[in-house]
């Protein structure tokens, strides 16, 4: 793998096109208020250790990746705050290690996994992957991981195996938000077995070359790059294989709103709000949101012959 | 220096417009999250919600607490809650959709937490244009009945609000109890009953302070 310097890969004002730039100027000069909501290009920060590093420039598609800093403080995370301003500093502290992830249920071989052991055993790569929220705003994430399939390959899933059901840590003492009623905690997600062994489908344990910072889900999530962000559950400790669809925590608050498929499908909307554009974060204008998010060759064929409107 | 403003109207204005001046602060000094035009979206929405229920509470503080003051800032609130309503619309046409009317149509005729926006958008401009003197005259008793838009401009912001949140409806519920307890307050029988608790309350506290000092 290439290093490429950070100066480099995360360009201040490369991504802001000639376009984007004058109607930036066009707002500014429009004066003080309307000036407020313009993009300002960010800097990336290097809290310590190495500097965040990543691959490449860009994803496939020649789309920039989001600055360190802005995937760093931009978090729905609400285990430590509905705020997404509020995750990075609540989550300073939170304890990322020791960590112990039980791989169970309908497999042959049930087995419960330290963190480090994960990173060891399994060869790490970065992958870029776009991120697209349930909200409209999107990212592109250089993670560095691992692909579920071969997790799921070491615990062999008997036949009776469908589902797979992710969990996250439950304590209330390094999760602030867990002591929220409103939602029925732990966090948990859900996969079809043959989604899951999909090669996109992803364990996280790092993002742009350093480990997974806490607020993005430290030490270990899932990145389901074709469907809602909310799918790809931070901070698992179980992996459990079922023979039934998992519930997942959105399911359960909102089961009109938040579906068990969760595909990012700009042709079916949220029940409240438009998903057929969305907002990167960084950008001004707003772009059209990409069918699977643009991962419509490796996934489509998953969803063969179903409704997607009746199983969103 | 003599002044007609009373101090309780000067802390309106400069309470009206200190969200302003944090948005602005803000802006200059990159607090406005990586997703900046959400962010002012946010915050314009919520301080025209918050000085709406304000305004709201003026004419109950008066007819209820007997805080003639709050009439003297009552057309205040309400402009400066239709200036942030108007800073939230900018927001959402200009910088979000970049004026795309196809984009803002698709998006309006979707999301009814727009549509509903919109049309407490276009219920509170006849208020905020007839809100001077000049057009107060010029109506004559028309202008209260007019201006009665806003007891279904208020529980419309509100539906908004509720509309947009993911799921949980906890605070946008808050601001629909502040809401609907302000337009109970006008309610004839409502008044008559807190009226009368009132009198009843400082009667006895002037009973209870002359047996003291008896």
């Amino acid at each position: 793998m290439i290093n490429i310097p950070s100066s480099e890969i995360t360009p201040e004002h490369g991504y802001l096109s000639r376009r984007a730039f004058l109607k930036t100027l066009a707002i500014v000069s429009a004066g003080a208020v309307l000036a407020a909501c313009s993009v300002k290009p960010r800097a990336t920060a290097a809290p310590g250790g190495t500097p965040p590093h990543a691959g490449a420039a860009t994803d496939e598609l020649g789309d920039a990746l989001t600055p360190y800093e802005s995937i760093t403080h931009y978090n729905n995370f609400y285990e430590f705050s509905t705020d997404k301003e509020q995750v990075a500093p609540l989550s300073a502290n939170f304890k990322a290690s020791p960590w112990k992830v039980e791989v169970g249920g309908l497999v042959k071989n049930p087995r419960t996994y330290d963190i480090d052991d994960l990173r060891k055993n399994f060869t790490q790569e970065e992958r870029i992957y776009r991120h697209r929220c349930v909200e409209a705003w999107s990212m592109v994430m250089p993670w560095v991981g691992f692909p579920l399939a071969k997790l799921l390959a070491e615990v062999e899933p008997t036949s009776e195996a469908k589902f797979v059901r992710f969990e996250t840590l439950y304590d209330p003492g390094q999760f602030p938000g867990q002591n929220d009623g409103y939602y029925p905690w732990p966090y948990a997600e859900g996969l079809r077995l043959d989604e899951a062994m999909n090669d996109l489908a992803l364990l996280v344990t790092g993002l742009y070359g350093k480990d997974l910072p806490p607020q993005d889900g430290a030490p270990l999530r899932l990145a389901v790059p074709w469907k809602y962000g909310f799918k790809s559950i931070k901070s698992v400790v179980k992996i459990d294989l079922v023979d039934v669809m998992p519930v997942s925590l959105w399911m359960a608050a909102g089961p009109n709103e938040y579906g068990f498929y969760a595909n990012v499908n700009p042709a079916v909307d949220h029940p409240r709000w438009s998903q057929a554009t969305e907002r990167r974060i960084g950008e001004l204008s707003r772009r059209k949101s990409l069918m699977f998010n643009g991962y419509a060759e490796q996934v489509a064929h998953l969803y063969d012959g179903m409704d997607l409107r009746l199983n969103y | 220096m003599t002044s007609k403003f009373t101090k309780f109207q000067i802390a309106t204005h400069i309470g009206s417009l200190i969200p302003l001046a944090l948005l602005i602060w803000d802006y200059f000094n990159d607090h406005l999250t990586a997703n900046p035009i959400q962010a002012v979206t946010f915050r314009t929405g919520k301080t025209a919600l918050v000085l709406l229920v304000l305004a709201l509470a003026c004419t109950p503080l008066n007819t209820l607490f007997g805080f003639r003051e709050a009439l003297k800032v009552r057309r205040a609130l309400g402009l400066y809650a239709f200036f942030y309503v108007c800073l939230h619309f900018l927001t959402f046409i200009w910088l979000d959709y970049g004026l795309d009317l196809g984009l803002i149509f698709d998006a309006v005729a979707k999301k009814r937490y727009a549509l509903v926006g919109f049309t407490a958008f276009l219920l509170l401009l006849p208020l905020a244009i007839t809100s001077t003197k000049g057009w107060q005259k010029r109506l004559g008793k028309n202008w209260k009945v007019l201006h009665r838009l806003v007891y279904v401009a208020a529980p419309l912001v509100v539906v908004h609000y509720v509309w947009l949140v993911k799921a949980d409806i906890r605070q946008p519920l808050v601001f629909g109890a502040a809401v609907l307890l302000l337009l109970l307050a006008r309610v004839p029988l409502f008044k008559g009953a807190v009226g009368s608790w009132r009198s009843r309350w400082l009667e006895r506290w002037r009973r209870e302070k002359a047996e003291q000092g008896a």
